[in-house]
């Protein structure tokens, strides 16, 4: 990169000469070596899909989770570095918390990307700090409301998506989703999709090993975020590995 | 998130000036007795099992009977909500000292630390009259009474709590001997001492309200612990 | 906007330094005034009795749904038997207001229990354990919740019923009653158990009922509508308004 060196990215309170942050540039990039993270925002409910990276034979499984639980009715799915992403969760739980102790209701998903928007935006600001590895996916699912869905980067922007993709392989996933009628997709169909597209963008030749991860927020769960059931996740497993073997063989036809 | 430890979520914009007033009474006397007698080689102590305030019974079947060692045992009588939390961190200490210490500690020093623990809340005070028993270092049996504010003494015999005036007489007739013509008084046995227990509460029950019910009793020895419950009247 | 003075909003960054969300905040502008408190010193809206016992696999509590200012019946709908958990339920006596704060902390602590996705469930002894902690802290800082709980459940299957007061005053026991219940209705409770130790549901039902019966004969403050939290083996359960038939026709035999 042509920024090494120039002295202007040491810090996250300097710009550079033609007026960029590099500090928050090089925390997108610790993003994109994470494993890849999607939501699905449909006309039910919102599903989250984390390809979860398992760099060694030795981890428990199902440690180190990707997506959490923020409140009842909100999930969060994340790809960078997890330390980072967990001090996000936490923040997001404690404006979740405050909100619910002053108002006696469950915060609105748009406050709460506000609120979490600037928390990591003010990170970018001081020489002090450094800006979040991470980028966040945040989605709800409100009977009045309908669903709803955010993305939120290292450098604090955000924005409101029908279907958004982060990490490793978002370019290729992005390029999936875009395929989707997503507004007229229920979660039980976005479920099958996501597991799909996780299991297209994973690299089998870079990374061997990788756990997915599935949840959702929809009207079927009455509002509230959780991972998908067994027999859902199994299935959406199952046709997501035949969507592979179909398009593998279809591969091999080609040639 | 714990809401409840430091202080209450705190909003600028609702916070008004206010005047602090003390009506209330952060104190209960929820009665019960406790009894206490050593020997030579044994240690006995009793309380009953009734936990009231005012005139309505909480519950008959309190144990207020703590054991802090195999060789020690609080009795405690008084206010229960102190009760609860001395107990408690009179717990929490005990295991601290054997992890620090890698031993149990010595019955006079449960009663060094129970003092202690005590007077260390002189101004806002435990209500409770505590009656700590065990064998010491040589295996003798042994009393410690206290007051609320962690004054300490060692003896052979003591009662405590709601029937403590009615009772300690009582045993300083039938176990110290006191004030009594002739020479040949017997030490009290451990039969002896759980029968003149026995009598006692029998006796405390029918003038005291706030003890009834049944009564605990634990028996230390060189040999352990063994515990036996004795009813008593239940008005 | 805050400075970090709860538990709920961000820290500063560092010592007086710029907290997220309240970047504005310049050195020497706490708003946290250091005046007198207010404290809840006597409690305003009260609710009566609570009816508790223990059945055959499992616990019923019960409580009316007045809430009163003074002798005055204020309100006439003021639920206080609460479902915690699955295996947890809970019913109040005393200030109202005090039982909505507290009920607030219990429902944000089963949502953050729920963030935690590991699958367990608070039971009702720790429950039971923690309101004694709490009621206990705040006594001592002469600033008391006005209430009595009494926590029901199951523990591992067992039956549980205890009660907390103001103080932190806590105890076990087959049947509890607070207010004027543990003048009235404990008797018929311990004697109905004296008789029978281990009643059916059915059976404690009908005892309960009858209590709520004669309180409402006897206990001025009290309602003829009130309502049950039931829970067994198959989980929780809260009934009602059920309401108490009243008859007053022997009132013409007194003036």
């Amino acid at each position: 990169m042509s920024s090494i060196g120039t002295g202007y990215d040491l810090s996250a309170s300097q710009f550079s000469p033609d007026g960029r942050v590099f500090q928050v540039e090089y925390a997108m990039k610790a993003v994109e070596n994470s494993g890849t993270a999607i939501g699905l925002r449909g006309k039910d409910g919102v599903v989250f899909g984390v390809e979860k990276i398992v760099t060694s034979k030795l981890y428990e499984p199902g440690a180190n989770k990707r997506i959490f639980n923020i409140d009842k009715h909100v999930g969060m799915s994340v790809a960078g570095l997890i330390a980072d992403a967990r001090q996000l969760v936490d923040i997001a739980r404690r404006e979740s918390a405050n909100y619910r102790s002053q108002y006696g209701v469950s915060i609105p998903l748009n406050y709460l990307n506000d609120r979490v928007s600037m928390y990591m935006h003010a990170h970018t600001l001081y020489s002090a700090v450094r800006p979040f590895g991470c980028s966040i996916i945040m989605g709800s699912f409100d009977p009045q409301e309908g669903p709803n869905m955010f993305m939120i980067d290292p450098s604090g922007v955000s924005y409101g998506f029908h279907g958004c993709a982060t990490g490793k392989a978002k370019q290729s996933a992005k390029t999936e989703i875009e395929k989707l009628k997503l507004s007229t997709m229920t979660c039980k169909e976005l479920v099958k999709e996501a597991a799909r597209i996780i299991y297209l963008v994973h690299d089998e030749l870079k990374d061997k090993n990788f756990e997915m991860e599935l949840s959702w927020v929809c009207e079927e769960t009455k509002g509230k975020h959780e991972r998908v059931p067994e027999s859902l996740y199994l299935e959406a497993e199952k046709s997501a590995k035949q969507a592979m073997e179909a398009e593998s063989d279809s591969d091999t036809e080609d040639m | 998130m714990a809401m409840m430890n430091d202080s209450r979520p705190h909003y600028p914009d609702y916070s008004t000036a206010g005047a602090v007033q003390h009506s209330f009474n952060p104190y209960a006397d929820n009665g019960g007795s406790v009894v206490a007698i050593a020997g030579d080689d044994f240690a006995v102590i009793g309380a009953d099992t009734r936990l009231s305030t005012g005139f309505a019974i909480y519950t008959r079947n309190q144990k207020k009977l703590f054991k802090l060692t195999d060789k020690t045992i609080l009795g405690c009588a008084g206010c229960w909500c102190d009760t609860l939390t001395l107990t408690r961190i009179l717990n929490a200490r005990m295991q601290m000292y054997e992890q620090e210490h890698n031993k149990t500690m010595s019955t006079t020093a449960c009663s060094q630390m129970l003092s202690t623990m005590l007077y260390y809340k002189r101004f806002f005070p435990y209500y409770i009259s505590n009656v700590l028993v065990g064998l010491d270092t040589e295996g003798k049996g042994c009393v410690y009474s206290y007051d609320p504010i962690g004054h300490c003494e060692r003896s052979t015999y003591r009662a405590g709590g709601s029937a403590g005036a009615l009772l300690q007489p009582l045993l300083d007739n039938q176990v110290g001997f006191k004030n009594m013509q002739g020479d040949a008084f017997e030490k009290v046995t451990k039969e002896r001492a759980i029968a003149i227990l026995k009598d006692v509460f029998i006796s405390a029950a029918e003038r005291d309200i706030y003890t009834g019910d049944s009564i605990v009793i634990n028996l230390i020895t060189k040999d352990g612990i063994t515990e036996e419950t004795f009813p008593l009247r239940k008005d | 906007m805050y400075n970090g003075v709860d538990q709920f909003t961000a820290k500063p960054f560092w010592h007086n330094g710029p907290a997220p969300g309240a970047i504005y905040n310049f050195p020497g502008t706490k708003t946290h005034g250091t005046n007198g408190s207010q404290r809840s010193q006597t409690p305003i809206t009260t609710a009566t009795s609570i009816v508790a016992m223990k059945f055959n696999g499992g616990v019923i509590i019960a409580g009316d749904i007045l809430g009163s200012y003074g002798s005055l019946a204020r309100f006439r709908n003021c639920p206080r038997v609460l479902k915690v958990n699955d295996n947890i339920i809970l019913g109040a006596g005393g200030d109202y207001g005090d039982y909505q704060y507290v009920k607030d902390v219990i429902e944000q602590k089963i949502v953050d229990e729920e963030c935690l996705d590991d699958g367990f469930k608070i039971k009702p002894k720790s429950m039971y354990c923690w309101l004694t902690r709490v009621m206990y802290n705040r006594r001592s800082k002469f600033d008391p919740f006005w209430n009595t709980f009494v926590v029901g459940g199951l523990q591992d299957g067992v039956p549980f019923l205890g009660s907390v007061d103001k103080l932190g005053t806590a105890f076990e026991d087959n049947a509890i009653c607070t207010g004027y219940g543990a003048y009235m209705a404990l008797p018929i409770l311990r004697s109905a158990l004296e008789a029978n130790p281990s009643p059916t549901e059915e059976e404690a039902r009908a005892l309960i009922h009858k209590c709520m019966e004669v309180l409402f004969y006897r206990d001025a403050r009290s309602f003829p509508k009130y309502q049950v939290a039931v829970i067994n083996k198959d989980g929780t359960d809260i009934q009602g308004p059920l309401e108490i038939q009243q008859n007053w026709n022997l009132a013409h035999m007194i003036n």
